[in-house]
């Protein structure tokens, strides 16, 4: 009986031994063919500029400005001397001086025509600076490709956690070659984190079609080029959560759509 | 004299195996699981770069390593089923430590992995517990000693766990046969704290709520304290049980003030961006005691079966 269990042991270990799966250290992917969930890298449909409606608006922060919590990097010196003259802060609520939220995500969730839409060919870079990922958080269409680079003269792990798209997990020593990543299914949206240093956190914001945007540093946002029809707008905050809206556009048309998220 | 050896090394391969509790607990609490992508390899090499969470889940893996070694020499020493048992436990949990990294730590097989951690653990326990039982005890009631093991059993074997029935033992320190409820509950104490540990971990690794956790330290702090405190109102002469008791009931309540204070530290660094300290220090320090405090259950539940009347346990309980 002991030698089959010892037999059964032996022949796990070397089937997970051998065995691909997640977690290699490859790094400079090529960029992945979208699979059938995503639109084609042929879709034809693109944002009309000269016809289309433009949604701008601003996501307003209502409440007492929270005060962020410094991060500790002691634990890697590399990382402390990169914020040696201002300790960096979390980025979980950042609230502009005109009382706007930065980085938050809105998106149009639906209402669309039914349109396979045209996956731009530029990627959209992802960097890790200081220790933290720079944006915080991005926007990218289902199949588009991101640019995960590194800043750093330390160890990362990219780990994004999506719950519809794989999951993945690959290390990213200082110097090394950009990888490059995309998802191919709608996910609103992907936290990623480094298990290297745990304060590490960015969102990414993977929608099947182009309208979509972050708000920056004045807490605005502008989504253009809408063809005509009744939409769902959606904002998207890391710690608020989501709110919905309801607009209605004609071609040409330019309206305002602000969000108001409490504290 | 080999026995000796053989009991302190378990010792020390128990102590070995707190620790690898101690750092796979900072490996999640450091949120350091996936540090490291890459297994059985680190970073694709043998020693990565240690900086950040790759130190604490790099010191945990090699701790794996040694207590897999140990285990694998303990076992071939024993040479016993309990010895084996234990050697299956400790690969089976290696495998499923690689399998987490590899599939990215799902919330079922980190679970599993606590879980058979402390299961493993209490497998060493026993085996402490069968080498204790194979020295001599004095038949003093009232003082258990235990002297390195200067005599065979008779037959010329070695006495070492897989003769708990025929240990040495006196009329006086025997279970009263009717006291089934003592073995019944020593049982449950057990059973109830290792499901428990499965409960916990279940909580740290995002699987369900606090409320179960909370509701089963109840059930279980319950379920050891009538243990307990039946063995102790029963048995106060016999210095061994009132020890085992005391110990078990100790780590018990400890265990629960570690708790509140984990939960605590937990509610008050939620909006921190990182785990702090505080909380890191309270909450390995509440999975090492609930390790602690299985194993202490585990040993009193087989001293109180080693000492049940043969009459009663059918030529006694072999536990190797």
């Amino acid at each position: 009986m002991k030698k089959i269990w010892i037999g059964v042991g032996l022949v796990c270990a070397v089937s997970l031994v051998s065995c691909g799966g997640g977690g290699d250290t490859k790094t400079a992917e090529t960029p992945k063919a979208p699979d059938s969930g995503a639109p084609a890298a042929g879709g034809s449909a693109t944002p009309d500029m000269e016809n289309g409606a433009t949604i701008t608006g601003k996501v307003t922060f209502d409440g007492a400005k929270p005060t962020m919590k410094p991060i500790d990097m002691s634990a890697n010196p590399v990382c402390m001397r990169a914020h040696a003259s201002s300790p960096q802060k979390s980025e979980e609520v950042q609230v502009n001086d005109n009382g706007t939220l930065k980085d938050a995500f809105v998106w149009i969730k639906s209402g669309l025509p039914d349109k396979t839409w045209q996956v731009p060919t530029t990627a959209v870079t992802l960097d890790q600076k200081g220790c933290m990922y720079s944006p915080h958080v991005i926007g990218v269409m289902a199949g588009q490709n991101i640019d995960i680079k590194t800043s750093d003269p330390t160890n990362h792990n990219i780990h994004p956690q999506p719950t519809v798209n794989s999951e993945w997990n690959e290390s990213q020593a200082p110097g090394s070659e950009d990888k490059m990543k995309s998802f191919p299914r709608q996910e609103v949206m992907i936290p990623v984190k480094c298990n290297i240093h745990p304060w590490m956190r960015a969102y990414i914001g993977v929608v099947s079609n182009p309208f979509y945007a972050v708000t920056g540093d004045d807490g605005s946002y502008t989504i253009k080029g809408l063809p005509p029809g009744t939409y769902t707008i959606e904002v998207w905050h890391e710690k608020f959560g989501t709110q919905d809206q309801t607009i209605t556009v004609g071609a040409k048309d330019s309206k305002t759509q602000d969000f108001t998220i409490k504290g | 004299m080999e026995n000796a050896w053989l009991y302190r090394y378990s010792i020390l391969v128990l102590g070995f195996t707190l620790l690898l509790v101690v750092a796979g607990a900072l490996v999640t609490s450091n949120d350091a699981a996936l540090s490291i992508p890459d297994w059985p390899l680190a970073w694709g090499r043998l020693i990565p770069p240690l900086e950040g969470g790759i130190r604490f889940e790099f010191a945990h893996r090699l701790l794996a390593a040694t207590v897999s070694v140990l285990i694998l020499i303990l076992a071939l020493w024993l040479r016993t089923k309990l010895g084996w048992t234990v050697l299956v436990t400790v690969v089976a949990q290696a495998l499923l430590g690689g399998a987490a990294v590899r599939f990215f730590d799902p919330k079922a097989l980190s679970v599993a992995h606590a879980c058979l951690a402390q299961l493993c653990f209490g497998l060493v326990v026993a085996v402490v517990v069968g080498g204790a039982d194979s020295r001599v005890r004095s038949v003093d009631t009232h003082v258990d000693t235990f002297r390195p093991a200067t005599e065979t059993n008779g037959r010329g074997q070695s006495v070492w766990g897989s003769e708990i029935a025929d240990a040495p033992k006196s009329v006086e320190t025997s279970l009263d046969s009717a006291d089934r409820s003592v073995r019944a509950t020593s049982i449950i104490a057990v059973l109830s704290l290792f499901v428990q540990t499965a409960l916990g971990a279940a909580v740290r690794h995002g699987a369900t709520s606090v409320v179960p956790h909370i509701v089963g330290a109840i059930v279980s702090t319950v379920a050891v304290m009538w243990a307990g405190l039946q063995i102790l109102m029963k048995y106060m002469e016999n210095a061994l049980y009132r020890r085992s008791a005391s110990i078990l009931l100790g780590l018990t309540f400890l265990q629960v003030a570690l708790g509140l204070f984990a939960y605590m530290s937990r509610i008050a660094t939620a909006d921190d961006p990182q785990p702090m300290p505080m909380m890191i220090t309270f909450t390995v320090a509440h999975v090492a005691v609930g390790a602690l405090a299985f194993g202490a259950a585990v040993a009193l539940a087989l001293i109180v079966y080693r000492d049940t009347p043969e009459k009663e346990n059918h030529g006694g309980m072999a536990v190797a």
